[in-house]
């Protein structure tokens, strides 16, 4: 149990996916720019990394066994591709609700490398010996995912009031922004064990 | 943005300059920050990607016409992929101390949104020697700003250049730009300065060639510029 609280805290603060591992940047900038639509695309990443990790963990064991671990990188985009557009398909059967509110965003995360970095993290890096531990590190990952991308947008948010220099409208702005929160998160390296 | 071209080099030259796809097009942008942490970590990604698009667009472009429209994603991932596990088996063998610092990003070429944005918006539309031709110009583009970006992360916090000690820096060194949050924060300020300057010599070149085409091809607008001319010489005349 401890050692589940300890992995909870390092994926989500310590060793943020966006912000200390540069995992998902490209829609950390790109769909910051409202909560409303960061909250959606962070739920979304949340579900498919939760159960990305369960099935590539599980394949993973396949492809050891079988001896052909360099199929690895192939294998694991693959099934992530085909699962997004299976959870695509049975959220739109079974809960149209869920389905509208992440609509457009479950494609978006195919290139999401976030999604194919824990995939690849869990059997290497971590060597989580369990696959609870690889479920958990994958759900903790897209909440760190969230959390950072939700202080993005509501910062976004207010910037569009503020006046900024013509050349840093954009994305430097949001660059620099995106800095100071990291700077802030360095912080938590403190707590590393 | 699709495009299709006639010039083969065309695509070569503004890959690298005018559709750079770490300060203009801002595609994969997590190699960008992850690896820069030294100008040399910054140039073997940057060939590592140059190799795989260049690849990868060939064989895209040779099976542009076969590959149904419905299922083509997940067909360029598996192509990419391919040529993203050859990388990372060659650099494994072969210089082993740059794949341990880079892991996991070397098998995460593969989500490089640069690979997947020139296969579906160049490669599949255009024959194969334009697509090799966008491969280089875009990866020489993306090598370019990697390493400038390691060369000053680097600088700044490591008070080296390319691992040779900068005797004045090591005492004035700031370990923040090696950290994460120094990444994001080079990473913005480069991208004002690339397309301050790069703006700059676009409008000077635009203008000239606005200019000398106007003089060559329009005569009405020579004429009138002639006409114009030869008042302020008059009044600069009268005024004598």
């Amino acid at each position: 149990m401890p050692y589940v609280i300890l992995l909870v805290i390092n994926a989500i603060f310590v060793n943020n996916f966006v912000l200390s591992r540069f995992l998902g940047i490209c829609p950390f900038l790109g769909v910051s720019r409202k909560t409303d639509t960061a909250l959606g695309m962070g739920m979304a990443v949340i579900f498919v990394m939760g159960v990305a990790s369960v099935i590539t963990y599980a394949l993973d064991l396949v492809l050891v066994a079988a001896g052909i671990e360099y199929l690895r990188t192939i294998v694991f985009i693959l099934v992530i591709a085909c699962l997004i557009q299976l959870v695509e398909i049975f959220v739109k059967k079974f809960s149209p609700s869920l389905y509208s509110a992440l609509g457009v965003y479950l494609p978006l995360i195919t290139t999401n490398c976030a999604v194919l970095g824990v995939a690849i993290m869990n059997v290497t890096e971590l060597a989580t010996t369990n696959i609870l531990y690889a479920f958990i590190n994958g759900v903790a990952s897209g909440v760190g995912f969230t959390i950072a991308i939700l202080i993005l947008a509501g910062i976004r948010e207010k910037m569009e009031l503020a006046d900024i220099p013509e050349r840093f409208k954009g994305f430097p702005i949001t660059l620099v922004a995106a800095s100071l929160i990291a700077m802030g998160f360095a912080a938590f390296g403190g707590l590393s064990f | 943005m699709r495009q299709k071209v006639k010039d083969t080099l065309e695509p070569l030259t503004s890959g690298i300059i005018k559709d750079n796809a770490t300060f203009r097009l801002v595609l994969g942008t997590c190699p960008t920050l992850a690896v820069t942490t030294s100008g040399l970590n910054g140039l073997y990604m940057g060939l590592a990607t140059t190799f795989v698009l260049v690849c990868s667009n060939a064989i895209i472009s040779l099976l542009r016409k076969i590959i149904p429209r419905k299922v083509r994603i997940p067909c360029y991932i598996l192509v990419i992929a391919t040529f993203s596990t050859i990388v990372e088996m060659v650099m494994r063998k072969f210089l082993p101390a740059i794949y341990d610092v880079m892991g996991l990003f070397l098998s995460l070429i593969v989500v490089n949104c640069i690979l997947l944005a020139r296969a579906e918006s160049f490669s599949s539309l255009n024959p194969v020697l334009p697509s090799v031709m966008d491969g280089i110009g875009i990866g020489l583009g993306f090598t370019m700003s990697l390493t400038l970006m390691g060369l000053v992360r680097e600088f700044l916090g490591a008070g080296t250049f390319f691992g040779l000690v900068v005797p004045f820096m090591q005492n004035i060194k700031m370990t923040v730009f090696i950290l994460p949050a120094g990444g994001f924060m080079v990473f913005g300020i480069m991208m004002v300065l690339y397309n301050l300057v790069v703006g700059e010599i676009e409008k000077k070149i635009h203008d000239y060639k606005h200019r000398h085409y106007h003089a060559i091809t329009n005569p009405l607008l020579k004429a009138q510029e002639d006409e114009e001319q030869a008042k302020r010489e008059a009044s600069m005349g009268g005024d004598k």
